[in-house]
């Protein structure tokens, strides 16, 4: 019994590939956006990793997409830490969004400061999610962050330039928001083929 | 009424070795004159390498070079006894320092909180051994008789007046706290042991000798009661480590840093109080001390946490001169208030509690690196947001759509005919405290598909000032 428990774990960690594909279990952690989470492979964020949104620049609805998973978590009295952002959340608009602010968290900090930061907020377990934007982030340190996002099992995001596309990344999902047309794409997923389709998200109002 | 003696057999010798990274190098105390300079106390290394306490310093050094000499200090004795005294009140409400190098602890009243007492003495020996000091404990009905017990026992606990009788009138009569003259006679009289002494008369025994003798024997065998001080626990903690060399890095000072935090745990577990204040003072030979602030948002006393905290605080600082002694002041000691947990935590995996790493984080990045966010009820978007900590929501304005991202600082956009969305929209207001604004808002995309938050002043044609992005 004991060795059919454990080749259930190989299969959901993907170790092993079946050749006859079968459903992973959905995640718990929806996207908010009915169109994204029928794209992923679990139905939502890939759980206690690290996923990467890729952006040209900013102000193209970086945010709209994760303010639905955001308001869930603090809805749910989990706190949401947003390490080293780039500029100030502007309360109204987060509060709008569905965003409790009492349980979030703002970090001040800046190189690899706030890299230690993010890696000690994933790692103790105590967040819902973690957002980051990492500068110059190397391989390295992104493989840190997805180890300390499962060790926390904590839902972790970092947002990082659309040209870093090229480089590998460890991270467990990959999607890139593009300005013009508005629209997110899936780049990387764990545990399934990318879809090549892509999914119209409005920025601003 | 039971009594428990802690007797600290080299009270002097192991506050000296528990600063040592290396309890295991030999080392001697050493007094007297500086003429005549004599050993007082060697550890086992020191003794095996021929030392013996009481010989002289040029005769030991004639044997070996290879110890380390500190200086004998009598009231660094008296306050490790302090120090363990108010260890001590955690474990019983009356706490005696009446005799020298000794713990007299209440025993009899705590036992309903410690548990039996061979549980209880376990406990003690396991506390005591992790602070490094040697010890031997004795219980007994009455103080006094603990105290000469432990002249000659290490781990008897007697529970009744005829077992204590019994069990001391077999102590001979130089170990029962009796004056050397007296001693001496009763030994020339043929009593050896203190049965035989009782067995006397009580009228030739107050004939023969001062009275003090009688009232000591009585005490002894607690048939007169003896009144002792309690001792009562400082209001502040002050721990001290001397170097025995210059110190120039942090490494070197983890060491005494993890003692002196691990003390103040003692300390504050015994008074049942945390801390939330407390400065490390890093003294140098020829230079004022730095001082390191050490603040926590909470009172805490879990030694790990004000280990790693203190050390995170240290790391920061650059000392230009080397280091002589760490210094270790807690002034504010707040009443402790166990965390509330639930007992069936959502998050049983959570190895880190959020307040724990809020002050790991506070201590690498500084006081002002964690904060939260509340709104303001105030259309200037300057005045909207305020950085809190105090977890309290702030009003839900309604109105138009505000942008996620409020740049700290308005910039020119750099785009010469850009694409407006929506807008105007005209906030006028602050004449009355001096920030007055009287601007239009526009919602504006980029040639590159971004949609930007810009005004510009009234009246004025120039470019629009970037203030936020719709992300």
């Amino acid at each position: 019994m004991g060795a059919v428990v454990a080749l259930d774990d190989l299969l959901q960690q993907r170790r092993i590939w079946k050749a006859q594909p079968t459903p992973l279990p959905p995640s718990a952690q929806p996207t908010g956006h009915a169109a994204l989470d029928a794209l992923l492979p679990t139905g939502g964020w890939p759980e206690s990793a690290l996923s990467e949104i890729l952006m040209p620049s900013e102000g193209v609805g970086e945010l709209q997409l994760l303010w639905p998973t955001l308001a869930r978590l603090t809805r749910n009295a989990e706190r949401v830490v947003l390490v080293a952002p780039p500029h100030v959340p502007y309360p109204q608009a987060w509060q709008v969004a569905g965003v409790d602010l009492r349980w979030l968290a703002i970090i001040q900090a800046c190189g690899r400061d706030a890299l230690w930061a993010t890696e000690q907020c994933l790692r103790s377990g105590s967040c819902g999610a973690v957002l980051c934007w990492p500068q110059r982030a190397d391989d390295r340190a992104l493989r840190r962050l997805q180890v300390a996002a499962e060790t926390g099992q904590t839902l972790a995001f970092a947002y990082r330039p659309l040209q870093e596309a090229i480089n590998p990344s460890p991270a467990a999902l990959r999607i890139a928001v593009d300005a013009r047309p508005a629209q997110v794409r899936v780049l990387k997923c764990r545990g399934g083929l990318p879809s090549s389709a892509a999914i119209p998200l409005a920025a601003g109002q | 009424m039971r009594w428990a003696c802690v007797l600290l057999p080299q009270l002097a010798l192991d506050g000296v070795l528990r600063r040592c990274s290396d309890p295991d190098a030999p080392l001697a105390l050493v007094t007297g004159t500086a003429q005549r300079r004599v050993l007082q106390t060697v550890n086992p290394a020191a003794r095996a390498l021929g030392l013996r306490a009481g010989q002289s310093l040029t005769a030991a050094h004639a044997l070996t070079h290879d110890f380390t000499l500190v200086e004998y200090a009598p009231d660094e004795i008296e306050r490790w006894q302090r120090f363990l005294a108010a260890w001590g009140y955690r474990f019983s409400s009356h706490v005696s320092l009446c005799y020298p190098r000794t713990l007299l602890l209440e025993i009899e009243s705590s036992l309903a909180l410690f548990g039996p007492w061979p549980r209880f003495e376990a406990r003690l020996r396991e506390e005591l051994t992790a602070l490094g000091f040697r010890h031997r404990i004795v219980a007994a009905p009455n103080p006094l008789a603990a105290r000469i017990l432990a002249n000659a026992h290490d781990g008897l606990a007697i529970a009744n007046d005829e077992a204590m009788r019994e069990t001391l009138g077999r102590m001979p009569v130089e170990r029962i706290g009796l004056a050397r003259e007296v001693a001496t006679a009763f030994a020339r009289m043929g009593l050896r042991t203190l049965s035989q002494v009782l067995a006397l008369p009580r009228d030739t025994l107050a004939r023969r000798f001062p009275a003090q003798v009688q009232l000591h024997l009585d005490t002894l065998l607690g048939e007169r009661a003896l009144a002792l001080d309690c001792y009562v626990p400082p209001d502040r903690f002050d721990g001290r480590i001397e170097l025995n060399f210059e110190v120039e890095s942090h490494q070197a000072l983890l060491f005494p840093l993890r003692r002196l935090t691990a003390d103040l745990a003692a300390f504050l577990a015994g008074r049942d109080s945390g801390v939330q204040r407390f400065a490390l003072h890093l003294q140098h030979a020829d230079a004022a001390d730095s001082v390191i602030q050490v603040g926590l948002l909470s009172a805490e006393r879990d030694p790990a946490m004000l280990f790693e905290l203190a050390r995170g605080r240290l790391e920061q600082v650059q000392v230009v001169t080397p280091v002589r002694g760490v210094r270790l002041l807690a002034r504010e000691l707040p009443a402790f208030v166990p965390e509330h947990r639930e007992l069936f935590d959502e998050r049983p995996q959570q190895s880190l509690p959020w307040e724990q790493l809020r002050e790991r984080l506070r201590a690498r990045l500084g006081d002002e690196a964690v904060q939260g966010l509340r709104a303001q009820a105030d259309h200037r978007p300057e005045h909207a947001w305020q950085a809190a900590g105090d977890g309290k929501p702030g009003p839900i304005l309604q109105g138009p759509s505000r942008p996620g991202w409020l740049l700290r600082q308005p910039m020119p956009l750099r785009e010469s005919a850009p694409r407006i969305l929506a807008g105007p929209e005209r906030i006028e207001s602050g004449w009355w405290d001096g920030g007055d604004v009287r601007r239009d808002y526009y919602l504006i995309e980029t040639r590159s598909g971004q949609r930007a938050w810009a005004y510009r002043p009234l009246g004025e044609s120039g470019p629009f000032m970037l203030q936020g992005w719709f992300a």
